[in-house]
Formats: C-alpha cells, structure tokens, sequence
C-alpha cells in the first residue's frame, strides 16, 4: 500500500531504457518517501524481466504473462493497472512518455479519476500549503514541465487524487543500477482476474519496428540546427560539418516544425534529452524546452546572428554572426588544424 | 455505410511563434499577444473525417470544440473546408480545466450530440502537449481508442483499420466502432478552405457573437438555419458543475516560473577567420574534438 509504482515498457522480453531510468528516478524517490519501489510488467514471457529490473531497487516486480498482452493495446493494460492500483493504492506510479505510456496513461488516470501530468523534466518531494481550505498537504510529488511551448515551467502537483501520476521521456532521467545483487519478491498474477474478452477488441494486424538511424542520445558531439538554419538546404551545412568532425546532427522543435528535417533528430521537451561532451548550436535561439534538452552538456557553443539569444547565457563560447559564414569557416580550420 | 463522425478540435495560442512580448514581466503567458490558431494536428485529424466522408457518401463530420467565445472562429474554419456543422462548448464554468476536466465536459457534450461512430481528433494540442484528452474522452465514453494515427485506412462493416506511427516504426491495426482515433502531424496536411462553403457560411455565428454585432439582418438566419452556430453551456450538456473547470480537476498548478537558466561565463567570438581558427584551435587542443 502507498508505494510508487513504474510501469515496465517492454519490446518481447527487453525492458526499454525509459523504464529503467523511471526505476532509478524511482529509487530515489521512495527512499526519500521512505516507500517500496515496485514494478508492474504486462506482456507475454516474462521470465527474463527480474534479472533486468532487480538491481534498480525493485522491492515487488508485478508479472501478468499472457500471449495476448503483447503487442501492447490500450484496453486490456488499461484493465490490469485500474484493478492492480485499485488493490495496491500506490501514491505515484510513472511511466515513459512514450506511445505507450502515453496512450495508458491518460486512459488509466480517467478511469481512476486521478491527476496525470506528461512529459516532466523533472520529478521531486515537497509540501504544499491550501491557504483557501487552510489545508497542509506534505510529501506531494512537484511534477515539474515546461509548458506552453516551452515558454513557461511549472510545478503541477495532485493533492486529493492517488496516485499521482506522471509520464516522463526517454533520456530525461539518469539510469544507473542500485545495487546489483539487490532482492525483490515476485508476484505472477493470474491475468483472467485482470481482463475480459472485450478488452481485446483492437488487434495489431501488422508491425514494423525499424532501429533509428540517428543516434543522437549516445552521440558524443551533437551539432544542431534551429529555425535560424534558414531552410532544408542549409540543414545539409550541420551534416557537412557534423562529418568533419564526427559529430551527429540534431535540431530544435522550430527546424523540425518547419520541415528542415526529421522528427528523430528533435531535442528538447518534446523530443530526446542529451549530455553529449560537445554540443554546437546553431541559429537555435534557446526556448525553454530545447535547453531543458541539452543544457546538461559539458560544452555549449552557440552560433546566432542575434547576441541576445536566450541560448547564449547557458554556453560557453558565442559566436556571434550568421550561420552561413560561420559553419564553412569551422569546417575550414578544423582541417587545417587537425592531424 | 454512411458514418457519423465528431471532430474534436481546440483553438489554441500560436506557441510556435513566440515573440519577445508573449511572456509578461511577472513570468506569466500574454495570451493577448499570440495570435490564436487552429491546433495543427487537428486540423490533420478534420482532414482524415473528410476523407472518410468523401469515401462514405451521405456521411456527417460535426465539428465539436470547447473554449471562449471566440472559439467559433474553429467551428467557421472547418465549415469552410468541408464540415457539416459544430458545436461551440462554452461557458465561465469550464474555466481553469485540466485534462481531465476537458475531457468530461467534451464526453458530455458527445453524449448530447446523439449517435456517432467515430471521434478523431489531433493526437495534442501545441499549448499543452500533453496528448491526454483523446483517450481520456475514449475512457469516459466507455469506449475503445487508437492514438498516433497517421491514416484511417479503411471502414468496412463497422471496423476500423489504421496505421500507427510511432518513434520506431509504424502499426497497423484493427478495432470496432465505435472508436476514436487520435492522429499525428505525420498524417496528410488539411485541404484549404473551399471558395464556394467560404461564401456559404461566411455569416455564420453563434448567439453571441450575433449580439456582439448587432446583427440587424436577423431573417437571415432564420432562412438559413445553417448559420447558426449551436453553442452550449455546463447544463446545456447535462455536465456536473462540480467536475468541470478547477473543481473537477484533480491536478493543480502550484507554480509557474519564467525560467533563468544558470548563465555562464561565456567567450565570445565574432565570424572572422581569426576568431574562428582560434577557436577551433582552442577545442583541438583541450580534445574537445579531434
């Protein structure tokens, strides 16, 4: 009872990396509540799924292991998380902001009637004070996102409703194991108690799961262009130089938006969180959720012919002037400079 | 098979284009300052109805949306590229509503709007991003979902067939109406406004907004009923006060910061060929890169 709860994302029998920095972020926050960590997997062979989620700190894994559970389907997950938080009354439960978790979510914070906030960058404890009702609440979750486009951040909380929920993107939490040899008990659950028939009244006819080209979250170098790039032809200036020096090409919400190129190379709130050793920006002015990004990185280089670009007080050169003129020159004495 | 289908649809602040005079001095939006505008993906979702609708002759699209009073400019926006009709949600009462509460208030207004098959609405509306209105009105209806769709295959026998697009790969898969389909920004772009439906219902307007212009050709509407636009109230839609608006939202905004990131001490470069060499030198040296 009252424990928090993450939602496993499975592909087969591979849990997804979200899931497994949720468990960290997890972790942390139910020390700090003083709470058990438990994990909820939906899906079809499931043997596998301790051995991975264990030495994040999970006290309880949840098994429900049916054929028909995977691929994933709103309704019948729908059904086994209402039940299953109905039994257990966690206080939070998270899950990836995700297709998936972002197709359960909703529906399963409907159901409960319980409050669901998307997309958080950020996940802490604190209190609250109701000065209208004279009402103190303490150890809330604070669900911290940028919103408005990125134009604001605010601290979304739940007061009366459990659990609170929260979905949060791939890339956005730390992964890091607990302890290796950590020891958590397992419950197999039987499904039938969970579902009916009627749940299974959408079926996955075909699927095809492609592996990114792009790799931008592992990316050592990242350089990335904004809606200041101008157009898709200029887009190709970021792949030259990316090139050059080994770097892989990533942009903002706005370049994407405007069609200079794909949305798997979008960073930001909306799109992957990185910390690459080196990130170039260029013509990104820096809304809230493209920073919220990337700011995380060791080196910050912004190239804007603006030199009141938001993006400029986070970095640690500035190169003030037009991106054209700019990215050619870099590429130029970089070969002329390296061995 | 003719089909009933309901378009939800939100006008929302152009957050895309955000200028320096959107955020006032205390942090919060200026609303007044962003240009109001149909939500993108909505409008790919009015364009997945219509063609459906140019599928199944004698079909219905109703245009359903929820805001103030100005919101109809949605409704005329969607009348003019093919809708059938729409119904404005609005009242004081619906004010400060959170996911949740939009998507009880929407589900009433569905329930009073009578028979359908299909809702399609856009996956998220560019203000919030939050994509959680599409299935929470699924589940307050009772009925089944399919999100991040990027074309409603077919209709055949009261089944549906999409295909999904999500981060890695797409899905097609199957359901049972009645269904709503929530659809992404990867789905085809909406037709523009038709010429002839612009002269045809370029008048028309709610109750409101009728006033507010001291319409003084009243006959018309009442020659052409179909510009009239229908706008409801809390209890037009039979809705309980106290689930809509603030009340019935169980999440609640404790804060909201103009954010001020930690600025750095940063070195500055101009475009030269000096400054730049300089700087690449710089970054090979302490191996930055290279």
């Amino acid at each position: 009872m009252n424990n928090l709860f993450v939602y496993l994302e499975l592909e087969g029998s591979q849990v997804e990396e979200v899931s497994l920095e949720l468990l960290t972020k997890g972790r942390t926050l139910a020390n700090r509540l003083n709470c058990q960590l438990e994990a909820v997997a939906i899906g079809s062979k499931l043997d596998e799924i301790g051995k991975q989620v264990f030495p994040f700190g999970v006290d309880k894994l949840h098994l429900f292991d049916d054929a028909r559970l995977f691929p994933y389907t709103s309704l019948p997950h729908t059904s086994i998380l209402v039940k299953l938080f109905e039994e257990e009354k966690p206080q939070i439960a998270l899950m990836g902001a995700t297709s998936i978790g972002r197709d359960l979510g909703p529906r399963v914070s409907s159901a409960l009637h319980s409050g669901l906030t998307a997309d958080c960058t950020s996940l802490e404890i604190g209190d609250h004070e109701e000065k209208k009702d004279n009402k103190n609440y303490t150890d809330l979750l604070y669900q911290i996102r940028p919103a408005f486009g990125g134009n604001i951040v605010a601290t979304i909380i739940n007061p009366d409703c459990r659990p609170q929920m929260a979905t949060v993107r791939e890339g956005v939490m730390k992964k890091e194991i607990f302890d290796a040899n950590y020891k958590g008990e397992t419950v197999k659950h039987e499904v039938a108690k969970y579902v009916s028939n009627t749940d299974f009244i959408v079926s996955v006819i075909e699927r095809h799961v492609e592996q990114s080209k792009v790799n931008i979250k592992g990316a050592p170098i990242i350089v990335a262009g904004g809606y200041g790039m101008g157009s898709k032809e200029n887009f190709q200036l970021l792949h030259d130089l990316a090139n050059t020096i080994g770097a892989e090409v990533g942009a903002s919400r706005a370049a994407v938006d405007a069609g200079f190129t794909d949305h798997d190379r979008q960073i930001g709130q909306t799109g992957v969180t990185v910390r690459p050793k080196l990130y170039i920006a260029c013509g990104i002015s820096g809304q809230i959720q493209h920073i919220a990004g990337m700011q995380e990185s060791s080196m910050i280089i912004s190239i804007n012919n603006d030199p009141n670009a938001p993006i400029n007080t986070v970095a640690d050169y500035v190169i003030t002037g037009e991106v054209e003129t700019v990215i050619p020159k870099m590429i130029k004495y970089y070969k002329k400079n390296s061995k | 098979m003719s089909l009933k289908i309901i378009v939800l649809a939100k006008q929302v602040p152009d957050t895309r284009n955000v200028g320096k005079d959107a955020m006032k001095a205390d942090g919060t939006v200026n609303r007044a300052a962003l240009p109001a505008i149909f939500n993108p993906e909505d409008l790919n979702a009015l364009e997945q109805a219509l063609r459906l609708k140019d599928k199944h002759p004698g079909s219905t699209v109703t245009l359903l949306t929820m805001g103030p009073g100005r919101a109809a400019e949605i409704i005329r926006e969607g009348l003019f590229r093919g809708a059938d009709g729409g119904y404005l949600l609005t009242d004081r009462a619906f004010a400060g509503a959170d996911t949740l509460a939009t998507s009880y208030a929407l589900s009433m207004a569905i329930r009073k709007i009578e028979k359908f098959d299909v809702i399609i609405s856009g996956r998220q509306a560019i203000d919030g991003d939050t994509a959680q209105v599409g299935p929470q009105v699924a589940e307050k209806l009772g009925i089944p979902q399919i999100t991040y769709a990027e074309e409603i295959q077919s209709i055949t026998n009261g089944t549906i067939r999409v295909k999904r697009r999500l981060e890695r790969g797409i899905e097609i898969v199957e359901g049972k109406l009645p269904m709503v389909v929530t659809v992404n920004s990867s789905a085809p772009e909406c037709r523009p406004r038709n010429a002839k439906l612009l002269q045809k219902y370029k008048h028309a307007r709610t109750v409101t907004e009728k006033q507010a212009e001291a319409v003084d050709y009243e006959d018309l509407y009442s020659i052409r009923p179909y510009l009239n636009l229908a706008e409801w109230s809390v209890t037009d839609v039979s809705a309980n006060i106290e689930d809509c608006g603030l009340s019935g939202s169980p999440t609640k905004v404790k804060k909201i910061e103009s954010v001020v990131f930690q600025a750095k001490e940063s070195k500055t470069f101009d475009s030269s060929d000096v400054d730049i060499e300089e700087l690449m030198v710089e970054l090979i040296n302490n191996h930055t890169i290279g």
